[in-house]
């Protein structure tokens, strides 16, 4: 599609002598991409890889997968996962209802689902709290039904709820706005209830789109912290998040250690970078 | 009779509807809310008294400088990489884009431990640093270099998919017509990509203002001197100073709303020059 439009000189004017018209700036500006990407990212993220296996393999071990530990990955992945989850839910709502209906402030809608992108992460956290502490408006009642929010497991739920969010309408969006309705109108012409169109034409295109805004969702959840540890109670074993531990462990002075943990959730990092570009291999056709 | 039966029946468009109201009512809308509530319960005066308070002004001004420095580098280093990018093609490059995003997944807690172990006093130049008497962790390089890393991607992200749906069809006609390769950036790349950059720019600000778990491992939380806003709100929030923590959060508050606003003007007019749908 661009070739088609890419001119070249001796076809623009016809006779005059062949010039080869490369495009100046590739190795300046490859040159420049290659110099701050190693010296910003990669130089940086790979003394954290050598720092937790200077003290030795089993040091590493020690610190990586104590019972701490473990139980901080359990908190950080497991509501990570629960909580994109959730969002998948809302978010296929919100960006259905904001791409195909209309209605009063549907703009202002529009532009508040990337709050939690704009609004700063420590400033989230300590509004979360105060409205889900028990003194809070919505964490009174809900401590008076036996479910208390803040301070416990719940509120880093809540907490990563509220990040997510934006991730999964916003790459939800695009695909519902091109979605072609002759395949809805096909399928309820030919008689499949409204429900059997959503599972079964719907939602299989969706798929790929919906896949993606988890992984992201998962991603950003996975590794919050400013959001978090306002609303969390931060008890080791209980509600304590990796990020958290990390700061622990470096203002322990324990390095190593802090290394330790820091290369477990850069592995998972590694891993959601894999599995969102497979995603978008699985997407290009069908958005194409 | 084909649109009428996509309508969907009355019940569920309520349904989908109220769901989206409570749902960006109660968990978007209430702690924008609960944020401004806090900062002013106890009057403007006390407000104003904390957001003027020496330690709130010079965390401000540092919020400030450390967005003057970081968002200009990485706007050049995202124009840069989306020009290498968009308009050759060369091998790796599905590596390159994916390299540039790779701060996205990363916690913002490793963002900063990176630059403690590269230049703290424990870390691999920290001797040296100590040596030649300078100070990157736990002061302004510190912070930079933190901000930096966090709001890596923001413009490149923002202008890589749409120099590339541009193509370099403009560019070869100005360079055939005898344009240097600077001037037919300048006259004609720019002028392109601009609300593009702008839209990057924008929210490359947002978050190098706003970040908060990368500086506060590189900051040492020195009051007064490296603690940035958001580090401000949470050094105030522990001493259970509560309407000042809300009072700095509430300017913070600000910023987003602004951000947000500016983003919807700029996505309401010029939505097709930032998608340069074909």
């Amino acid at each position: 599609m661009q070739r088609a439009f890419t001119w070249t000189s001796d076809r623009m004017v016809p006779g005059a002598r062949p010039r080869s018209f490369r495009l100046p700036g590739f190795g300046l500006t490859l040159g420049i991409t290659l110099f701050w990407l190693s010296f910003i990212v990669l130089i940086p993220l790979s003394t954290v890889l050598a720092r937790s296996w200077a003290g030795g393999w089993e040091h590493f071990l020690e610190a990586a997968v104590s019972p701490r530990a473990l139980a901080a990955y359990r908190l950080s992945f497991g509501v990570a996962l629960l909580a994109a989850a959730a969002n998948c839910v809302f978010g296929l709502i919100i960006a259905w209802v904001l791409v195909r209906y209309d209605f009063p402030a549907k703009r202002l809608c529009g532009a508040v689902i990337d709050l939690p992108f704009a609004l700063p992460t420590a400033v989230a956290g300590i509004a979360l709290t105060a409205l889900y502490a028990d003194t809070g408006l919505l964490g009174r009642p809900l401590a008076k039904l036996g479910v208390p929010v803040a301070y416990t497991p719940l509120g880093v739920f809540i907490a990563l709820l509220f990040i997510g969010l934006p991730f999964v309408v916003r790459t939800l969006e695009p695909v519902i706005a091109q979605l072609s309705r002759a395949q809805e109108e096909a399928a309820l012409t030919l008689g499949a209830s409204r429900f059997q169109t959503f599972w079964r034409v719907l939602l299989p295109t969706l798929a790929p789109a919906l896949a993606t805004g988890f992984a992201l969702a998962f991603a950003r959840g996975a590794g919050e912290y400013g959001s978090v540890i306002f609303i969390a109670g931060n008890m080791p074993f209980h509600s304590e998040i990796a990020p958290l531990l990390i700061v622990t462990r470096l203002e322990e002075y324990d390095y190593s250690g802090a290394a330790a943990i820091a290369t477990v959730m850069l592995g998972v990092s590694f891993i959601m970078l894999f599995v969102l570009n497979l995603l978008q291999r699985w997407r290009a056709p069908r958005v194409a | 009779m084909g649109t009428r039966a996509l309508k969907a029946p009355a019940g569920t468009r309520a349904a989908l509807l109220l769901i989206t109201f409570a749902y960006v009512g109660v968990m978007l809308l209430l702690p924008l809310g609960a944020i401004l509530f806090e900062a002013f319960r106890q009057g403007i005066g006390l407000w104003w008294a904390a957001v003027t308070d020496p330690d709130a002004r010079s965390a401000i001004r540092l919020t400030l400088i450390v967005a003057a420095i970081s968002v200009p580098l990485n706007t050049v280093f995202g124009v840069a990489a989306a020009w290498a990018i968009s308009k050759y093609s060369f091998p790796g490059k599905g590596l390159l884009v994916a390299l540039i995003e790779l701060p996205f997944s990363v916690s913002p807690v490793v963002s900063g431990l990176v630059f403690v172990m590269l230049f703290g006093a424990n870390g691999w130049f920290g001797p040296w640093l100590e040596d030649h008497d300078i100070q990157i962790v736990f002061a302004l390089p510190g912070l930079v270099l933190a901000t930096v890393f966090v709001t890596f991607p923001y413009v490149a992200r923002q202008l890589i998919p749409l120099m590339t749906v541009q193509g370099r069809g403009e560019e070869e006609a100005a360079l055939t017509l005898g344009a240097s390769g600077w001037r037919t950036f300048w006259r004609i790349t720019l002028p392109n990509i601009r609300f593009g950059l702008l839209y990057g720019v924008l929210l490359c600000n947002a978050r190098a203002m706003g970040e908060f778990g990368a500086v506060s491992v590189v900051s040492g939380h020195i009051r007064g001197e490296t603690n940035t806003m958001p580090l401000h709100v949470e050094v105030l929030y522990n001493d259970y100073n509560f309407v000042a923590a809300f009072s700095v959060a509430s300017l913070l508050a600000l910023l987003a709303i602004v951000t947000l606003a500016l983003k919807s003007a700029l996505e309401w007019r010029y939505r097709a020059e930032l998608e340069a749908r074909r």
